[in-house]
């Protein structure tokens, strides 16, 4: 069965047709073709496909798109680009909080909600607050940098 | 004058796409009139396939093809081949089994391909892969490398399950060593089988132009030009020249992507015998059953030791699991990556190690982050802590007595290596001061005061990098040559294009490799381009695994730049009106000695491309040169590293207090990435000794096929981590450089467990070290102390 789904993603006015069983991460991929959030695992775990929907983080993977309907999702690309970077971006190059790049988009997402929602904070709570997003790459340690550092600016 | 770059910790010239979503990995790219792949998969793990009934599935929506194993034996595709071949000890060959590119008359491990169903969608190919109706009749599963010899025979004409008998050292030499020993050190365990989870999970697409039978395949490759030999020369899908395989960008690979798998041989194929662009995307629950796993070694290792603690032999017998069938170079990994480390940092004037090798009905295991070295180096350095508790010593003197001094490089093992160069000493020092191990005592005794256990572990590795000289792999076994070639082009406007056969998928490749042809050059790195990953851009090359990216891809590109340098000079000495060896390089310019004439490399390059005033009867025109690297040796790097924990007892929770690695890399680019690199390997050298272990039962069901089962280290599992560098350059490549991938994988494990097995006071914990494991070791020491 097909529906029609209306949402803002990324500043823009989007509707589309699409399977009722269609996920948010499959309708910005496949519809969008926003690549930029990816898909690293099946059972809601790593993290690669987090986007903010109505400035919250969530797995677009474990979402439909229906539910969806009038939210505002900004994925990656949204967040900032290579001419306006968002401070958090900025932070992962600074701190080498990046190998393959594959988790960056979802780390990224996250850390901004951590950063967001979380008026403190320490090394402790930053990696307890990493805990959804997976990275096989870094060992987390400058991910924790580059957060750190990131916070420091977003509260400026 | 442009700042040289060498040593500086310039930020990733690769990041900015992957900070804004701009990276492009294989799932991204979309072809016109793509169609998408799924696999049907063995349920079992060892059964007979009797009919294969694809009727319903072929009748479904959206459905195009439905392709077997039968169809491919049919087209007689296949098998794929394993690069390496090893002897056993009385000089028969390996037994090599066929390896289908889909199973056609029977499976051998649970995630199998058996069919490939092809749809106008992904969801209408995984629907329809359900109604793939496949007759099974199951036999019994041989499943543990400590059982495999005695089960029944899964490859007909195999015997004992037994792919080969490997030796390597002086048996008898070694054995009089143990029986004159004043203290003999036993040890058995198991290092754990993993599953290397790069976060991209693995990726095809497949192109055949029927006109122009050119047939494009994007995948998630760590070495685009070994995929289209293999796919070329040895599975025969296509010429060679008609193969175009293109890596993109790559999540991570850790040894994974290396090999050449079915999935994507058999969406080659299909797209060649269909002639429409297919696309596969493994589902992460396809990654934990079919990408190659890690490790899983069952071994007996005895040290002998005089009265002053110096070593006199080691002697190893292991048992390696190979899985179903012989993965692209899983028979190099128990072997020639394994047995040729075990003299460590050690002067250990006698070792011999025995390898056999079984075959299992689990996935195939091959090289992950480390392959065989960091078997190696737990086996050696928790055999040494053993021995040192077992004779009173402290166990950084009793390594340290046995070191190899500077004075003694080159160094020769007696297991086939020859050591350029070290100091091994001074990586201790430094981290023991790191660690700040003199006041380790204190630390403990604030820890025993909160009702807490603390402990302390060390471990100095080495590594044998920088894969490798091609004559003495070949006399090993390699079924390839393991050079890297580079080129470097200087474009008119005097930018630079620099063109790999390595593989950067994380690595960063894109920033180091333009420091080191900038700073040569006396450029800019933002003036320098790397290219890598597709067959149809680059000669050739053999990619990236073995930490052997700079120290031979790097090698091959500063030859190159060399090369560079020397035409430039020839034509700078016609424009200058002079004689080349009057000329001098330096800083981008060229000058004539005790002069102030001088031209610009950008002058050069323009003359070169435009030679209207240029010495065309002796030079010929444009400026852009080739190399191709064979390294002389391995290299060697070595470190120590120092993991200290604190445990909980009532609960057996351990918390890394802190963890140093101070490393010997050679010379050292870029700080930051070799620190990231650091840093990425401790993580998963870690997680083997805390977190990771794949389990299969007894019927050979994976119980840990995903992330809810399999626990990968998360940033709250993690400490931070102290990390160091001391360089004594290779000797023997022009960048000095020896790699610095794996050592975090390598050197890692056996820190974490010594430190744990001093903390809890007992002799042997198996990885991964589970708090249910440390409690019920607590609880049983609380016993025998009662």
């Amino acid at each position: 069965m097909s529906i029609s789904v209306s949402m803002n993603v990324n500043g823009k006015a989007v509707t589309q047709e699409c399977p009722a069983n269609t996920t948010l991460v499959d309708l910005l991929r496949e519809k969008l073709q926003l690549t930029g959030t990816h898909v690293g695992c099946d059972t809601s775990q790593c993290g690669a496909c987090t986007v903010h929907m109505n400035g919250r983080a969530i797995k677009a993977c474990t979402i439909l798109a229906a539910q969806c309907e009038g939210a505002e999702i900004t994925t990656i690309e949204g967040l900032g680009d290579a001419n306006n970077l968002h401070p958090m971006q900025e932070a992962f190059r600074e701190c080498h909080g990046l190998q393959c790049g594959f988790c960056t988009p979802g780390m990224i997402m996250s850390a901004v909600d951590l950063v967001n929602r979380e008026p403190s904070l320490d090394e402790t709570i930053i990696r307890e607050g990493l805990e959804g997003n997976i990275c096989r790459c870094t060992g987390y340690h400058n991910i924790v940098r580059a957060i750190e550092t990131a916070a420091r600016k977003m509260r400026n | 004058m442009v700042e040289q770059s060498i040593g500086k910790s310039v930020l990733r010239k690769e990041d900015m796409r992957f900070i804004t979503g701009k990276g492009q990995y294989t799932d991204d790219i979309n072809l016109r009139g793509q169609t998408y792949g799924y696999f049907v998969r063995s349920p079992y793990a060892h059964a007979d396939i009797g009919d294969i009934d694809v009727s319903a599935a072929a009748g479904m929506p959206g459905v195009i093809a439905v392709l077997t194993g039968k169809q491919v034996a049919e087209d007689e595709i296949g098998g794929l081949p394993c690069g390496w071949m090893i002897h056993s000890k009385d000089g028969s060959e390996m037994k090599q089994p066929h390896h289908p590119v889909m199973a056609g008359s029977k499976v051998n491990y649970v995630g199998e391909p058996v069919a490939l169903v092809i749809a106008d969608s992904f969801v209408e190919a995984k629907n329809a892969a359900e109604m793939v109706d496949v007759d099974y009749m199951e036999r019994d599963a041989v499943v543990y490398a400590e059982t495999a010899q005695s089960a029944p025979i899964i490859h007909e004409g195999i015997s004992a399950n037994t792919c080969y008998e490997w030796e390597l050292g002086e048996k008898d030499a070694t054995e009089a060593a143990l029986a004159s020993a004043a203290h003999v050190t036993n040890y058995e365990f198991t290092n754990n089988r993993l599953i290397p989870n790069a976060m991209e999970p693995r990726a095809a697409i497949a192109d055949f132009n029927t006109a122009t039978e050119d047939l494009t395949l994007y995948t998630t490759s760590q070495n685009p030009h070994l995929v289209r030999l293999i796919m070329t020369a040895f599975i025969q899908l296509a010429p060679e020249h008609k193969l175009r395989v293109i890596a993109p960008d790559v999540g991570g690979g850790f040894g994974s992507k290396i090999f050449v798998y079915s999935e994507e041989t058999a969406l080659a194929w299909a797209s060649m015998k269909l002639g429409i662009p297919i696309k596969w995307t493994a589902e992460r629950s396809e990654s934990f059953l079919a990408d190659a796993h890690g490790r899983d070694h069952v071994t007996t290792a005895h040290l002998a030791m005089d009265e002053e603690g110096h070593f006199l032999g080691l002697k190893v017998k292991t048992t390696a699991n190979m899985g179903a069938y012989l993965s692209t170079f899983a028979s190099s990994v128990p072997t020639y990556l394994y047995g040729t480390l075990l003299a460590g940092q050690y002067k250990t004037p006698n070792i011999y190690v025995e390898v056999d090798a079984v075959f299992t009905n689990t996935a195939p295991v091959d090289a992950y982050r480390g392959a065989g070295r960091p078997e190696a180096t737990f086996l050696l350095e928790r055999i040494v802590e053993l021995a040192a508790r077992e004779t009173g010593r402290d166990p950084v003197e009793l390594r340290r007595i046995n070191m190899i001094q500077p004075s003694e490089f080159p160094y020769q093992t007696p297991v086939a290596l020859e050591y350029d160069t070290g100091d091994y000493e001074a990586s201790l020092n430094r981290a023991l001061k790191m660690a700040d191990y003199d006041t380790f005592g204190e630390r403990k005794a604030a820890s025993e005061a909160k009702g807490k256990l603390r402990g302390i572990g060390f471990s100095c590795y080495i590594e044998a990098c920088g894969l490798a000289p091609s004559q003495v792999a070949g006399q090993l076994g390699a079924g390839v040559g393991l050079w890297e070639s580079g080129e470097v082009r200087v474009n008119p406007t005097g930018s630079v294009t620099v063109l790999t056969g390595t593989h950067s998928h994380g690595q960063g490749h894109e920033t180091t490799f333009a420091q080191l042809v900038a700073s040569r050059f006396g450029i800019s790195v933002d003036d320098v381009e790397v290219v890598h990953g597709d067959t149809g851009k680059l000669d050739f090359g053999l990619g990236t695994y073995g930490s052997r990216s700079l120290a031979v891809g790097g090698s091959a590109l500063s030859k190159a730049a060399d090369k560079v340098v020397e035409k430039g000079r020839l034509i700078a000495a016609h424009l200058l009106d002079t004689d080349a060896d009057k000329i001098d390089f330096d800083d981008g310019e060229y000058r004539v000695r005790d002069s102030n004439q001088a031209k610009t490399f950008q002058e050069i390059a323009f003359a070169a491309y435009v030679p209207h005033d240029y010495p065309l009867e002796e030079l010929e025109p444009g400026l852009a040169e080739k190399a191709f690297y064979d390294p002389g040796n391995f290299t060697y790097p070595a470190g120590t590293h120092i993991c200290e924990v604190e445990i909980d007892p009532e609960t057996g929770v351990v918390e890394i207090d802190r963890f140093i690695a101070v490393d010997d890399f050679g010379t050292v680019i870029n700080p930051m990435i070799v620190e990231g690199q650091v840093h990425g390997g401790i993580a998963q050298g870690i997680g083997q000794a805390l977190l990771e272990g794949c389990v299969y039962d007894e019927t050979g069901q994976l119980q840990t096929g995903s992330y809810m089962d399999y626990c990968m280290p998360r940033a709250d599992d993690l400490p931070s981590f102290a990390v160091g560098l001391t360089s004594t350059p290779c000797t023997h490549n022009p960048v000095g450089a020896k790699g610095c991938g794996e050592a975090g994988a390598i050197g890692s494990p056996p820190a974490v467990i010594n430190a744990i097995t001093d903390a809890i006071g007992v002799r042997d914990i198996p990885m991964p070290a589970t708090p249910e494991k440390i409690w019920r070791a607590i609880a049983s020491t609380t016993r025998s102390a009662a």
